[in-house]
């Protein structure tokens, strides 16, 4: 008779097989003998989070950097609801996430017993899949489908609950092989023939544009290496999503900078202008689109995505491609190489009255922005990062707000898994928790989450868990004392009525920092900035940079939505004046 | 309150509605239903009636069929949002009015009253193949089988002959000929 395993030793032979050397998480009552066994299995490093919507973000940030899933173990009751927000993040970023809970042992679901919540209930609209684990018989066999499950087709969070019994009950484990083939879920539906029609699309085209998002990320690195060469192949224009920054270098004459809400005034009018959009792994985002009807209106559309239900969701596409982006550009590039080896140089002349126009576009540097001796602005702060840490494959996380924007416009990425930011959710409180997770997988690495004070604060206890794993990550807050992008809009849309939006009791981040062991560093003024950053690149410990910048500088350019692309705000330099008038005031 | 300033963001067109029975294969585990109608509620889309059975118990595979309403663009969401479950084997979509498939709801009708009353009632069901389920003196109980505006108009019918209890099934289809549900 083969050996039999408790429900616990499963779990473990199961992350075993599925090669995971690291689990985020925080023991509590419901996991204690999955936690019990952990000593057993040198392979799997545990990481003791804080709170276990830090674990998730942890583990979202491992995942985005690695390409690997990452996993999260959790307990019963406030343990699994803790990581709610984590998981709907994941959903929405499409991360691959396998979250293990605790629940209750089976007798006392339904009981309302001591941590019992409903957690397959309340994570059934925020995950791909959850099980209930009732039998030991299927927890092996549960779990590696949940990993198949969060790692195929569109990748995203996955949640197995096992009741406390369970973990302690045995059955048998055969050891696990993957499986070559993909899950009957994950879409590779295009044909040659759909890549014919693709190409000839593209040679017709005077005003194309490749519009490129997180799918290529996804897809692995090979997709960027495919993706630069296709865009260099066709000498089309490229714009990318925030999620889908990196996959082309962003200091590259062909890209067109960030798209979107605050995108810049190139990549949007272009979106508006063109006759051929092709985009490839992103969603048609509303922050994306703007006013949805005058999207782009003379058009071509073309869409690829793994993702079936992205196809018409929310504007209507005139040739679908359903497949993974690597796939789909690998045969494009093949098949133009293979019938049209000129495509570059006949096409030339098509596209170059389209490279004028951008030109002229380019030409307003919508960037731009008005520097000061005396304050720092956060732009230049930004900007003087990047220039301090280009040279070292920086890997950055943000929270959510002005910062990350600024950060989206002023940060070039040129590879991908470097840039790690919560974009579908919004999520306040994801950078630092992330940039544990992206340190863990890269320990020597540098690893920047560049943050806005009020975000920060909602997961700060996480630098605890930095500190406790020797972990560098330099938190780079932007410190205005405002919810910066909530300042904004009530500036310029409710009358500057800065409802709540001023944190009044802010802690002093230096003393904060030494409270937690690791180090403090305040940059006051324009002068000393690139001293202070190259400190604390220079440190060899975790690090919070407290820059005390403009408190009053607005995120520009932007599309105040429920506007069209072509009707941008710009920056205080604009001349034209575009103020947001009654109407725009309502659509934002 | 004033006038919101604010809004989230100005929604487009609104496109002609039509209504589609949805019918889904899948494993018949725990939580499938939920799993199916809580993609409807979550995405705001309609349910105007359900039903659920398992049809092969061998394999465990029930048989979801939904009545809804929506753009034809929200009708292709439902069917690849569907899709994307796990437990979901395959979904099939065809219009109200498809004249190659049948729709029948089944209505249990409770009347009590005289024997002429019943004798009425039991006229007005007759095209819509009534079987009575259970007699008494001064009640019977009827079943019907028909399209849901057609148990509409006689559960308005039967009102004045001393109708009391209705209960009603959703939907459920099937292709004409010998064609079946691809």
């Amino acid at each position: 008779m083969s050996k039999l395993y408790t429900g616990a030793e499963i779990v473990f032979k199961c992350m075993e097989d599925q090669k995971v050397e690291f689990i985020f998480g925080y023991p509590g009552g419901a996991v204690l003998p999955i936690y019990d066994e952990l000593k057993n299995h040198d392979s799997i490093k545990h990481i003791l989070a804080r709170h276990e919507q830090g674990a998730g973000h942890a583990a979202e940030g491992y995942a985005r950097s690695c390409g690997k899933p990452g996993v999260v173990l959790v307990t019963s009751g406030p343990g699994a609801t803790n990581v709610v927000t984590a998981l709907t993040d994941a959903y929405m970023d499409s991360i691959p996430l396998v979250c293990i809970s605790g629940q209750v042992p089976t007798h006392l679901i339904g009981t309302d017993a001591f941590q019992e919540c409903d957690t397959t209930g309340i994570t059934r609209p925020c995950t791909k899949h959850n099980w209930l684990v009732k039998d030991v018989k299927d927890l092996a066999k549960i779990i590696h489908k949940a990993f198949e499950v969060a790692t195929t087709g569109r990748p995203g969070p996955v949640l197995v609950d096992i009741p406390k019994d369970i973990q302690f009950q045995k059955a048998k484990y055969t050891n696990f092989k993957k499986q070559k083939k993909l899950n009957g879920k994950s879409n590779n539906r295009f044909s040659q023939k759909d890549i014919d029609k693709l190409i000839e699309v593209m040679s017709k085209a005077k005003q194309p544009i490749f519009y490129t998002g997180g799918g290529v990320i996804n897809s692995g690195p090979k997709a960027s290496e495919q993706l630069r060469e296709l865009v260099s192949i066709t000498g089309f224009p490229i714009t990318s999503t925030l999620q889908g920054l990196g996959s082309f270098p962003g200091d590259d004459n062909q890209f067109l900078g960030m798209l979107g809400m605050h995108g810049t005034y190139e990549a949007n009018n272009a979106m508006h202008d063109c006759d051929l959009m092709i985009n490839i792994g992103a969603r048609f985002d509303d922050r994306i689109t703007g006013k949805i009807d005058e999207f782009s209106p003379k058009s071509k559309k073309v869409h690829i995505d793994i993702d079936p239900s992205s196809i018409n969701k929310n504007v209507k596409v005139d040739l679908p491609i359903v497949g993974d982006v690597s796939e789909v550009i690998s045969l494009l590039i093949k098949t133009i190489k293979k019938h049209k080896p000129n495509f570059l140089k006949s096409n030339k002349e098509n596209i170059s009255k389209w490279w004028e126009q951008i030109g002229k576009w380019r030409s307003v540097n919508s960037l731009n922005f008005i520097n000061s001796d005396k304050t720092i602005k956060p732009q230049f702060a930004i900007q003087r990062l990047y220039e301090l840490t280009k040279n070292k494959d920086t890997f950055i996380t943000t929270e959510v707000g002005q910062h990350q924007m600024w950060a989206a416009q002023h940060y070039k990425f040129d590879k991908p898994n470097r840039w790690m930011t919560s974009g579908g959710l919004g999520t306040m409180g994801y950078g630092l928790p992330a940039a544990v997770g992206v340190q863990i997988a890269h320990p020597d690495k540098l690893v920047v989450d560049i943050a806005g004070e009020a975000s920060v604060l909602m997961t700060m206890q996480e630098m605890s868990t930095a500190v406790q794993y020797n972990l560098p990550i330099k938190i780079f807050i932007l410190n205005n004392e405002y919810m910066g992008m909530v300042r904004q809009w009530q500036e310029l849309l409710h009358e500057k009525n800065y409802s709540e939006s001023y944190t009044a009791a802010l802690p002093d981040f230096v003393k904060l920092a030494e409270a937690y062991g690791c180090v403090g560093i305040r940059a006051k003024s324009p002068d000393e900035l690139d001293q202070k950053i190259q400190e604390m690149i220079d440190v060899k410990k975790p690090v919070i940079f407290d820059c005390l910048v403009d408190k009053e500088e607005n995120c520009f350019p932007m599309i105040p939505s429920g506007k069209p692309h072509n009707q941008m705000l710009l920056g205080p330099n604009d001349q034209k004046e575009n103020k947001i008038t009654g109407k725009g005031k309502t659509l934002v | 309150m004033a006038k919101s300033k604010s809004a989230y963001s100005d929604p487009g067109k609104k496109g002609k509605l039509d209504t589609h029975i949805i019918v889904v294969w899948v494993d018949n585990e725990a939580g499938v239903l939920a799993r199916v109608v809580g993609l409807f509620s979550g995405r705001g889309y309609n349910i105007e009636s359900l039903a659920v059975a398992e049809v092969d118990p061998k394999r465990g595979i029930s048989r979801i069929t939904i009545v809804t309403t929506g753009t034809p663009q929200v009708i292709e969401q439902i069917k690849l949002q569907l899709g994307k479950l796990v437990p979901v084997h395959k979904v099939a979509d065809f219009m109200r009015g498809d004249k190659k498939i049948i729709f029948k709801e089944m209505a249990l009708l409770k009347l009590v009253g005289n024997t002429s009353k019943r004798n009425k009632a039991l006229k007005v069901c007759k095209k819509f193949n009534p079987v009575v389920l259970d007699k008494t003196q001064k009640s019977v109980v009827l079943q019907i089988t028909a399209l849901r505006r057609e148990i509409d108009t006689v559960m308005g019918d039967l009102k004045k002959f001393g109708l009391v209890s209705v209960s009603r099934t959703g939907a459920v289809a099937m292709t004409r000929g010998s064609e079946i549900f691809k």
